[in-house]
């Protein structure tokens, strides 16, 4: 184990957000559910028992008929906000004082920096690169997560869990988001910081990062596996164009697993949309717009993973290659 | 003083002048006293003096509706309603990320305005500036870590926020297109931590920055490299990395361009959409919860695109 390593890499002051949300996020996540599992609990509280969902006050809150139900902003939540802004200056001033900010040689386009790494916010997108070419990880990603985010109000069909935090009634919403917000973007700038290393390789924590090391890439594209070579097509072609014949017969059987792909995502994210009974109430309110949106964006999502598994575990680089690009 | 003046009348010629001065200074120690308690008195009661009054335009009693005008007819505080639901002001439930997000855009232009001072966007001055900047003006370093750990802070609390607003369902209506504003705001912040990167113009910035404009070389049809890119007769010298950049390199223009998107224009439209953000909180009827908890009996059968209700404006 290369203790040294991981320090100088946790250590690194640019690091230090990612350490940061690396507890930050199980927090709120956990600060999060324990208010939803309290509410869940008054759920089904009130669900047994219909005259009493009449009269109750409905939150966990404590209440008391003879309260005010609002109370002045000032100074009831100006002092909540003065608090907050005095303690975000004394966190602030600490870690400024503490911790300086980088700053590295002047620019030099003739030195390069290795490993060369995006600001950690970017991060995830740049791991992408590993998976996808760029034209995919740095502009159609980056353009499907901000419609992606921006749909999520229009196709989200269930009225439950407005302005509370509830698990039980929004299960297959939270699990979407979890899945999207943890799993692919905070996990990849984990990746993105602690495990790649000189060359954008892989480094186990406690590996030492050794610059000098090299990969031998055995990537193949699916076509190679299965031995697309056109010698079907070179028949059925002018005798001048056969040398065109192995890149019309890569395109050609480049469409076959991504139709494939779709049709057997988009079945499982069908499912998914009626996996119980409450879900199969939701989906009866949706219209056709809010459901196709919906399976597209969960399809488009799950690509990711998949094109990953399919990178790391079987060595596929490409899924269909054309002459103009390539998936 | 009536009677001496009464008592002095005959020799007032020869006398006058010093009288008339001795009088006066009685009279002046008088009125010293008597204003001086005024003064004082008024020195407990700060709010109903003329000048505070000229600056905060309400009376400030311990009264509900001088504690509502308070807040209503100040513009800073305006932002506010009057009053807020009783649970809303928990921590718990906002875990304040909005508002904290917005002090650190304060904090940012307040500490980026002291930066500006400090640094030329050329590629002769600019690292040595920030060289300067740390060595040898007075708490320049802590000015700089300051901009710089803000900034990161702000990131994480927009994504945090935005986690707390998608947990709770407050995009849930009415507030759908807040949460698309919200969206675009994130995507601000980004940037805008984005191209302050370069303006150190050191390797980490300058690299940075390469590997992230190397990524709109690859946009479809608008990038040199991008699919269909070359066929639409894209080349490193008209495509879209080029009007990011300035030029095919990241060099004095590229630095120029970062300065400005940094220092005005995102900062100007990021204002426009917090404008627009925090409007909006106030009229989709303030922070959505923590609500009464709905059961499941008690959805309507109501389907798809319902029309939008809408509200008397500044009905809460
Ligand atoms: C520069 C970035 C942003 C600033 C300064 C900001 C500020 C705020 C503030 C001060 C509030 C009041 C409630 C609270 O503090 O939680 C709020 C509410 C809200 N924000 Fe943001 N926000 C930003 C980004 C976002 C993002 C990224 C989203 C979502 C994608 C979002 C969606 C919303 C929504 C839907 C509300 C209403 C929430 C409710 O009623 O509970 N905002 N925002």
């Amino acid at each position: 184990m290369n203790w040294h390593q991981i320090w100088e890499v946790a250590s690194a002051p640019d690091n230090v957000p990612i350490v940061a949300l690396l507890f930050l996020i199980p927090f709120y996540t956990w600060y999060a559910f324990h208010q939803a599992l309290e509410n869940d609990a008054l759920i089904d509280k009130l669900s047994a028992d219909p005259a009493l969902a009449k009269t109750e006050y409905r939150k966990t809150e404590p209440w008391n008929p003879k309260w005010e139900k609002e109370v002045h902003t000032w100074p009831y939540l100006m002092r909540i906000e003065l608090v907050a802004a005095i303690l975000v200056t004394v966190l602030l001033m600490v870690w400024s004082i503490t911790l300086n900010a980088p700053l590295e040689e002047p620019s030099n386009p003739n030195v390069t920096m290795n490993p060369a790494k995006a600001p950690w916010y970017f991060l995830g997108l740049q791991e992408m690169l590993v998976y996808f070419d760029p034209w995919i990880a740095g502009v159609i990603m980056p353009t499907l997560i901000i419609v992606g985010l921006m749909v999520i109000p229009y196709i989200d069909a269930n009225p439950l869990g407005n302005g509370y935090y509830t698990y039980k009634q929004r299960k297959f919403a939270i699990w979407t988001f979890l899945f999207g917000f943890i799993g692919l973007w905070v996990l990849m700038i984990v990746i993105g910081t602690f495990i790649r290393g000189p060359g954008w390789m892989w480094f186990w924590p406690g590996q030492t990062w050794d610059a000098q090391r090299v990969e031998f890439a055995v990537n193949r594209n699916l076509d190679q596996i299965f031995g697309v070579n056109g010698s079907w097509i070179a028949h059925l072609m002018p005798a001048a164009n056969v040398a065109y014949a192995p890149i019309l017969a890569r395109i050609i059987f480049g469409v076959f697993p991504l139709i494939l792909y779709f049709l057997v995502a988009g079945y499982f994210s069908h499912r998914l949309l009626l996996l119980t009974d409450f879900s199969r109430k939701i989906f009866k309110r949706m219209t056709l717009l809010q459901m196709v949106t919906t399976e597209l964006f969960l399809v488009l999502m799950l690509s990711l993973p998949i094109k990953i598994i399919l990178r790391l575990v079987f060595r596929v680089k490409y899924v269909w290659v054309t002459p103009w690009f390539s998936i | 003083m009536a009677e001496s003046n009464g008592e002095n009348n005959g020799a007032k010629k020869s006398t006058g002048l010093l009288d008339r001065v001795r009088q006066d200074v009685t009279e002046l120690k008088e009125t010293f006293k008597e204003k001086g308690k005024e003064e004082l008195e008024g020195l407990k009661e700060p709010e109903k003096s003329q000048l505070f009054r000229s600056v905060f335009r309400v009376k400030h009693d311990e009264t509900p509706r001088n504690r509502a005008l308070s807040v209503l007819s100040n513009v800073f505080f305006h932002l506010h309603p009057a009053k807020v639901n009783r649970d809303a002001v928990k921590y718990k439930y906002t875990w304040g990320m909005g508002g904290i997000t917005f002090y650190l855009f304060i904090v940012l232009t307040f500490t980026g305005v002291l930066l500006m001072f400090y640094y030329h966007p050329s590629k002769v001055q600019a690292f040595r500036d920030i060289l300067y900047l740390e060595n040898d003006v007075p708490f320049g370093k802590l000015l700089r870590n300051m901009h710089r750990w803000a900034a990161h802070l702000m990131i994480i609390a927009v994504w945090l926020h935005m986690f707390r607003v998608f947990l709770t369902g407050s995009y849930k209506r009415p507030r759908e297109f807040n949460w698309c504003i919200g969206v675009l705001l994130m995507v601000l912040t980004l940037l805008l931590s984005f191209t302050g990167y370069l303006l150190p113009d050191d390797q980490l910035g300058f690299w940075a920055v390469t590997v992230g404009t190397n990524m709109a070389r690859a946009t479809p049809l608008l990038g040199t490299e991008g699919p269909f890119g070359a066929l639409l007769g894209m080349t490193p010298y008209n495509d879209v990395r080029f009007a990011l950049l300035g030029g095919s390199i990241v060099d004095a223009n590229a630095l120029l361009r970062a300065y400005i998107w940094h220092c005005i224009a995102i900062p100007l439209i990021a204002s426009i959409f917090m404008a627009l953000h925090f409007w909006r909180v106030r009229k989709d009827g303030g922070i959505s919860g923590p609500a009464p908890v709905m059961l499941e009996s008690e959805i309507k059968e109501e389907k798809g695109h319902r029309p939008v209700v809408l509200r008397p404006s500044g009905l809460q």
